[in-house]
């Protein structure tokens, strides 16, 4: 079962978020993380660069497969976790203390999830 | 086993070159190096035995089975190669005149015709030298068409989520966006989505048919006129071609441009034993914008033609001229009633495998397949703790190549299965049996399935170490 923190929030595309005076923090959630398997490569944007709602801002790639990342807000992004170029597997032991980037200037977000209704997504997919 | 480097010998080597007789010319030395390379020195016979031994280690398909999904490891006959070996073909010269190499020009121009007649299409290039190289250059022709009528807004690719991944990775080189849309349940287009996802801005559909999951989508002729109703093109994947082949045609169900993999599909050498070939093959309003050089029929013989909005080359020369050898004498010898019946031959060798495994392993759809299916280990990875891995592995130790793992990624612990035409029941039988005592294996002692093979000269290689951490080059210090 996997771990699903109460107090972030979630996109269905499997990213975790939490946001702290405007500032979003974003990452992956354990389900992605198991799901992907030992990741081997982190692909992520640089400070300043834009992100958008929905779309693509990284790829990280595990022996499995490269997948995409989806940012689940619009805005700017303010900081980058540089210690994952070098050490992905941070991701797979501690998926919520590895975050990938922290956005700020916030301007549009996805519907985010409690936790309640993310474990209904995993569920589903699981099913 | 020992590198190379580590069975070199200072002096030792592999040839006796006869003694200079021309005078020795000199070089700047800025051109020279400081040193002398650090190759490894060794003898013919070990130079050999060292290639022996790797082949030893791995698995052809003239080992055994090797039903690796979405990669139609089909036989190559020897003909093919026999054809490909003649002197008329080999002691050639790329840039010799054209009116001296005319039986190697229509050797092209043959082989454009025919498989022009396979998929449907107008005219074919054949300088991509591989499956994505002709993805590539068949978006550059969406590109190119686009921008030709100043249609300068369209710069969307939409690509299913059950696609080959170099369909978005081919897109992108090509210089678009990429649209990706969900899959219906039964791994074919969802028809809502991309009537969604289609407009002013879309350059096009990347699609293969049958999907990856093997099913044929039935809403094909539906799914080609969403697109070019919004003004998009429809480029055909054609990694799947084996499954329909000389029974449908990509130009029929409505696609505009199509890539072959003549090492799939057409029997070529594949993998180590490349080059690969994947020409690209066009509708006539295409056909300007094709790479140079093409060969025409003129009146006084074959000739090489520049099209008249030419994107220029995608490759040197005239692409992997000897793999369009082997394809030409595949297809010339099964003759227009073996095309279609190697295809149905590995239809029913897939349908005749999944039969055998039903009930024991989960399949990913009910009912017929084409010429590959999807076995998903989800449910035995959750009580069991036994992976789509651990199976895969554990097929090396009978002798079998695993079957394509965790693809496509719409289903979860994939195993995708493509026996293809040239296994003989015999085979499937035998096939069938090995996978059927793994699942029985995987109840009586999943314990022992996590460190299989067995019995192979490499067990488990650690990928992950390989992948985050690899040595790529010799450490002559260490």
């Amino acid at each position: 079962m996997s771990n699903i923190p109460a107090e972030l929030k979630y996109s269905k595309s499997h990213e975790w978020v939490k946001e702290e005076d405007g500032v979003f923090t974003i990452g992956l959630t354990d389900y992605a993380q198991n799901a992907l398997g030992d990741i081997v490569f982190i692909n992520l944007p640089e400070e300043g660069d834009e992100v958008t709602a929905g779309e693509s801002f990284s790829d990280v790639e595990s022996v499995k497969a490269v997948s995409d990342v989806f940012s689940p807000v619009t805005g700017t992004v303010c900081a980058v976790n540089e210690e994952l170029l070098d050490d992905p597997a941070q991701v797979n032991e501690a998926p919520y203390e590895a975050w990938l980037i922290k956005v700020e200037n916030v301007t549009d977000t996805e519907e985010l999830l409690d936790a309640e209704g993310y474990e209904a997504v995993v569920a589903a997919e699981e099913a | 086993m020992k590198l190379l480097f580590e069975r070199s010998c200072p002096g030792r080597g592999a040839d006796l070159l006869p003694p200079c007789d021309v005078p020795a010319a000199s070089f700047d030395a800025s051109l020279l190096r400081g040193a002398a390379p650090r190759l490894p020195e060794i003898s013919e016979i070990d130079l050999g035995r060292h290639y022996t031994e790797l082949a030893k280690q791995t698995h052809g398909v003239n080992d055994g089975f090797y039903p690796l999904g979405s990669c139609t490891m089909k036989y190559n006959p020897r003909v093919n190669e026999e054809m490909a070996a003649l002197p008329g073909f080999t002691q050639i010269h790329p840039l010799q005149p054209v009116e001296t190499a005319q039986g190697c020009l229509e050797a092209i121009y043959t082989a454009e015709k025919l498989l022009c007649e396979i998929t449907g299409m107008d005219g074919m290039t054949f300088q991509p030298a591989a499956g994505a190289h002709g993805e590539y250059t068949g978006l550059l022709l969406i590109r190119n068409y686009h921008l030709s009528r100043g249609d300068t807004a369209r710069t969307k690719i939409i690509v299913p989520d059950s696609a080959h991944g170099t369909n978005p990775a081919s897109a992108t080189m090509a210089g678009f966006k990429v649209v990706s849309i969900p899959s219906n349940p039964e791994g074919g287009v969802d028809l809502d989505a991309l009537r969604a996802a289609v407009g002013p801005d879309t350059a096009g559909l990347m699609l293969t048919n049958p999907n990856t999951v093997g099913l044929f989508d039935p809403n094909i002729l539906e799914i080609t006129k969403i697109v070019h109703d919004a003004g998009g093109l429809c480029y055909y994947d054609g990694a799947n071609l084996n499954a329909v082949m000389g029974h449908v045609r990509p130009g029929d169900m409505g696609f505009d441009c199509v890539h072959i993999n003549l090492h799939k599909t057409f029997s070529t050498p594949h993998g180590g034993g490349g080059p690969g070939s994947g020409p690209v093959g066009c509708k006539s309003f295409l056909e300007a914008f094709l790479p140079t050089p093409r060969v025409a029929k003129t009146e006084s013989g074959y000739a090489f033609s520049t099209p008249e909005a030419s994107m220029g080359r995608v490759r040197s020369f005239y692409g992997n001229f000897l793999v369009v050898i082997r394809a030409l004498t595949y297809v010339l010898t099964l003759g227009k009633e073996g095309i279609p019946e190697a295809s149905a031959g590995a239809v029913l060798n897939a349908n005749y495998l999944m039969k055998k495994l039903e009930g024991v392993y989960d399949m990913s759809c009910d009912g017929l397949c084409m010429h590959e299916f999807v076995m998903s280990l989800e449910r035995t990875a959750h009580d069991l703790g036994v992976t789509a891995m651990d199976v895969a592995k554990r097929l090396l130790d009978f002798g079998m190549h695993p079957p394509t793992m965790y693809f496509p990624l719409i289903v979860h612990e994939a195993l995708m299965v493509e026996p293809t035409e040239t296994e003989s029941p015999e085979t499937l039988d035998a096939a069938a049996e090995v996978f059927l005592k793994i699942m029985e294996e995987a109840k009586a002692d999943p314990e022992s399935l996590h460190n299989a093979p067995h019995d192979c000269a490499i067990s488990r290689p650690d990928e992950v170490t390989a992948a985050r951490s690899p040595i790529v080059r010799y450490d002559f210090d260490a």
